[in-house]
């Protein structure tokens, strides 16, 4: 394992850095055309209805209007908005308008006008009549509530794109159980025998940059999209499926993007302002306001989950069953892989069982979509089994880091629930030594509640929880990449992968310069327009670093071999003669040169200075010569494209460590310290792995402690604003503190692993077992608020 | 109505109930985005007469006559700002950027070596939700050093 780096493993700026921060023309609201439409959305105010009639005569006639659409003016057929490769397990169940409404906020009419104002106006003047049904709101209640009739999809064009153990007259979208050996008889063996059930509620991604697409036609006739979107290229084809067109008559361009999380791995805005260009001809945009991105986006799916667990005197987990049902709300994007995320990367960190099992259901209601949010489905599982786990250590007398380091797989070991990969590379052991160090457990930690008081009735406690994620998704996921050497003696790397924030386009140009053996300011990375880009399923399920990565040192690594085919050819020798230092090709001093030197008994600096004098100017040629050799008509131009799909998805590993305070008064927690200890095999950029690890730190801490979505009971969102949705200030995270444990990842760009998603899962148990660790108040739900601690502490 | 915005002269029409936000976006100036719709996110800080307010709860007619300032106003002031975020990869998606410089700077104004709590009180009203704050804290730090 070489870590001798000098681009990558380093602390290096994006390269857009300057161009965001400083009001640059380049987000996607930036770039509307002065005489776009402004395009409308009319929703639905009830949670289960049928449109019976959408009456627009009216409204037509406000002055501006240009066009209003309804169900009947769209295709007939169901798509997905979920961005995932093309076959895969997403239901067709949505349209872009439909007859159904199926949550308070689903779109009845698209409305196109010269101006906002024109097409709020007319807004109110479209009259819809509705059948109104009873919803289904507590996802409990979804199949009891199918047999009286309550059917969230009744309709019969619904399409299953393959068999997902869906059956609708239930509300059920999907289902599957997986496992090994006699789970009863292996839990009823054990010492000590638990079963829990924690919920999760829907958590806003909460990007900074709203839903927004624009569309127009292009100088050949495309419709074109610019969109602040993670999935450019699934976006194509979306829009195609959803318009009946072919892809070659689509186009989708993305800029940059202010935040995704998640949210923007499915189609939300675009299809509104596509089908009103293609209906009228004419630019179109469309921009969602806080309250839309809330209530009508996606959320992250609501669980419950129940977690059986049984282990021996020395906290051996011996058994695991993981039970998880999932709220899918109206739409399926992305459910059925976000269920089994909660088992397959939850299970395998208890590697020593005798017998596991995981089972799932996923059941549709009419509340707001789920959709992908960092963590995707892990996040929900860490916390249950984590907090399973957690109540394990307590009921065995045991310390929690100690339970986690007996129970760990093993590099070499399969992971049965995970796929049945191989781990290869894994640093969590020293990740939770090192946590525990950071945080002080062994002086801070004690077992029992009420042990450490820091004021009248304020206590202070500990947690931690472990956890893993994935890198891409194995043998589906294809990122391609595209690098040239110009005639100016730099590269220009092309990639589909869709920069969202987090940095890609630097780290993945960072891994390009290491190989080319140059600075990153000389690879101009190109991204994203499906017109010029290379292939790329999106940025999504942790995998630029890992899977784009791959694609880039290998497309790098054959564009250097060229350059050195080609340098061989034009300085008359053979390619093993040459050598390259990223900025001049030279012939290798021979053999009998270096000979004839130390013949000479000449010292180190001398040799240097003859074997330079040897590799004298007529003996080289320059990146830049090359690269205006290669456009002067006589030579081939120097490019290569290489594709990467994962045949494994190494998994990333975190110990997560909180202090917390409360007060028995109030319930009233304070965040005393929060400390992650990341193994993401080499760390590519430290900055960003770093700002990585504290955002998905913090955006844990909201969720377990203050974000949560409440929905009425007419099924209206109550929370869709900042003003009820809290995300954390910076007044209320005080501390958070990273350290890396890097493990080498043998099938990883230098041993890199992926890190967006898993820094986010921890948190959770950890700050509900240290609250439980404090004063004894045990929290199944998230959000830990304070009335729910109160409550616990008076009931106890 | 007429007002000064980074030291031009202005005069453009706009509606009674126009944000400020929008005018100043009809004026070219990108930097300034919106994030919330309910004064909540702090994305659309810009400066009135020096002081920093909310654009997009802020009546543009309210800015008749007075000094309006967006980070194209301050470009050196922003560029140190810029330059240490950038060095710790604390932009991340850059989109709440340019409000959180604009907060950044009036403290720096306002405050002379404020305590931690200070810092965090006076740009509490800013939310990130990329960076988890941590690095942002790093690079006010260096800023006062």
């Amino acid at each position: 394992m070489d870590k001798n780096f000098k681009v990558v493993n380093q602390h290096i700026a994006k390269t857009d850095a300057f161009s965001i921060m400083g009001g640059a023309p380049v987000y996607t609201g930036d770039l509307v055309p002065g005489d776009a439409l402004t395009v409308k959305i009319l929703r639905s105010p009830y949670a289960f209805a049928k449109v019976l009639e959408v009456k627009k005569d009216i409204a037509m006639k406000v002055p501006g209007v240009v066009c209003i659409l309804s169900h009947e003016d769209v295709p007939l057929h169901r798509m997905s908005a979920a961005g995932s490769s093309y076959p895969g397990n997403n239901p067709y169940d949505r349209r872009i308008l439909d007859s159904i409404v199926r949550y308070v906020g689903d779109p009845v009419a698209i409305i196109a006008a010269e101006d906002e104002k024109a097409a709020e106006k007319a807004m109110k003047l479209v009259k819809v009549s509705y059948e109104v049904m009873e919803p289904v709101l507590d996802f409990e209640k979804a199949e009891e509530m199918a047999a009286g009739g309550a059917v969230v999809h009744p309709e019969d064009n619904y399409v299953f794109q393959m068999d997902i153990g869906g059956d609708l007259q239930k509300n059920i979208l999907s289902q599957d159980a997986i496992g090994e050996g006699d789970f009863e008889a292996e839990y009823n063996k054990c010492e000590f025998k638990l079963d829990e059930t924690y919920y999760t509620c829907a958590n806003q991604q909460a990007m900074m940059e709203t839903f927004r697409s624009f569309s127009y036609y292009d100088q050949s006739g495309r419709l074109t999209i610019v969109s602040s979107t993670q999935i450019t290229f699934h976006v194509r084809r979306l829009i195609a499926q959803a318009l009946g067109l072919s892809q070659a008559k689509v186009r989708v361009i993305k800029p940059r993007i202010g935040g995704g999380f998640g949210a923007k791995q499915s189609m939300v805005t675009e299809p509104y302002a596509a089908v009103v260009t293609w209906k009228t001809g004419r630019p179109a945009y469309v921009c969602f306001d806080r309250h839309e991105s809330f209530a009508c986006g996606n959320t992250r799916h609501g669980f419950r989950v129940r977690v059986r667990l049984g282990a021996d005197r020395t906290g051996l987990v011996k058994a695991l069953w993981v039970d998880s049902l999932q709220n899918v709300g109206a739409y399926g994007e992305h459910a059925v892989n976000v269920a089994g995320l909660s088992g397959h990367k939850t299970i395998p960190l208890y590697a020593k069982t005798s017998a596991w099992k995981f089972t799932e259901k996923s059941v549709y209601t009419n509340t707001t979509p789920g959709g992908a949010f960092r963590g995707f489905g892990a996040t929900q599982g860490c916390f249950a089994v984590e907090s399973t786990v957690n109540k394990l250590a307590m009921l065995a007398g045991l310390d929690p880091t100690e339970i986690r380091l007996k129970n760990l797989p093993e590099v070499g070991q399969p992971m049965p629930a995970y796929y049945g990969e191989i781990l290869q590379s894994c640093a969590l052991p020293d990740c939770i030594r090192t946590g525990r160090k950071m945080i002080d457990w062994d002086n801070k930690y004690k077992s029992e509640p009420f042990s450490t008081q820091v004021g009248p009735h304020r206590y202070r406690g500990l947690g931690m929880a472990v956890t893993m994620q994935g890198s891409g998704l194995t043998n589906l996921d294809c990122c391609t990449v595209t690098i040239r050497l110009d005639d100016g003696g730099f590269y220009t790397m092309g990639i589909g992968a869709s920069d969202m924030g987090t940095g890609c386009d630097t780290i993945l140009a960072q891994m390009a310069a290491e190989v080319l053996q140059c600075d990153v300011d000389r690879i101009v990375v190109n991204g994203v327009d499906t017109t010029s880009s290379p292939y790329d399923k999106g940025s999504y399920a942790s995998s630029t670093t890992y899977v784009t990565g791959n694609a880039t040192v290998r497309a790098a690594k054959q564009l250097l071999d060229k350059m050195m085919a080609e340098a061989a050819v034009q300085l008359g020798v053979e390619q093993s003669e040459v050598e390259f230092d990223g900025d001049r090709f030279f012939v290798k001093a021979g053999e009998e040169m270096l000979q004839s030197m130390k013949n000479a008994g000449l010292n180190t600096y001398e040799k240097t200075q003859a074997k330079e004098g040897a590799e004298s100017e007529e003996r080289s040629l320059s990146l830049e010569e090359l690269g205006v050799e290669s456009v002067n008509g006589q030579r081939d131009f120097l490019t290569a494209t290489v594709s990467f799909s994962g045949q494994s998805s190494p998994p990333p590993f975190v110990a997560g460590f909180a202090e917390v305070e409360v007060d028995t008064e109030t319930g009233e927690i304070q965040l005393i310290d929060l400390v992650g200890v990341v193994d993401c095999g080499t760390v590519i950029n430290k900055n960003l792995a770093q700002v990585q690890a504290e955002g998905g730190f913090m955006q844990g801490a909201g969720m377990a402690l203050y974000e949560q979505v409440v929905i009425a009971d007419d099924g209206r969102l109550s929370t869709d604003s900042f003003m009820q949705y809290k995300i954390p200030s910076r007044l209320d995270v005080p501390k958070i503190r990273i350290a890396f444990e890097e493990s080498y990842e043998p099938t990883g760009p230098f041993g890199a692993k992926s890190i967006g998603e898993v820094v986010i899962n921890t948190p959770s148990p950890a700050i509900i077992s240290a609250i439980k660790n404090a004063v004894g108040a045990e929290i199944h739900s998230l959000p830990a608020t304070a009335e729910k601690v109160y409550n616990a502490l008076k009931n106890k | 109505m007429k007002f000064e915005l980074n030291g031009k002269k202005i005069d453009i029409n706009v509606a009674a109930d126009e944000p400020l936000l929008e005018v100043l976006r009809r004026c070219n100036c990108y930097s300034v985005r919106s994030g919330c719709d309910t004064s909540n996110c702090g994305i659309c800080t810009v400066w009135v007469d020096d002081r920093p307010i909310l654009s997009c709860s802020y009546p543009a007619a309210r800015a008749e006559g007075k000094k309006v300032t967006t980070i194209e106003g301050v470009p050196a002031e922003a560029h140190e700002v810029m330059e240490l975020l950038a060095n710790e990869g604390a932009d991340q998606c850059g989109y709440c950027s340019p409000g959180f410089i604009m907060s950044v700077i009036a403290m720096k104004r306002d405050l002379t070596n404020p305590t931690e709590q200070e810092i965090n009180e006076y740009l509490a009203g800013n939310l990130c939700r990329c960076t988890g704050y941590m690095s942002q804290a790093r690079v006010l730090e260096k800023l006062w050093s």
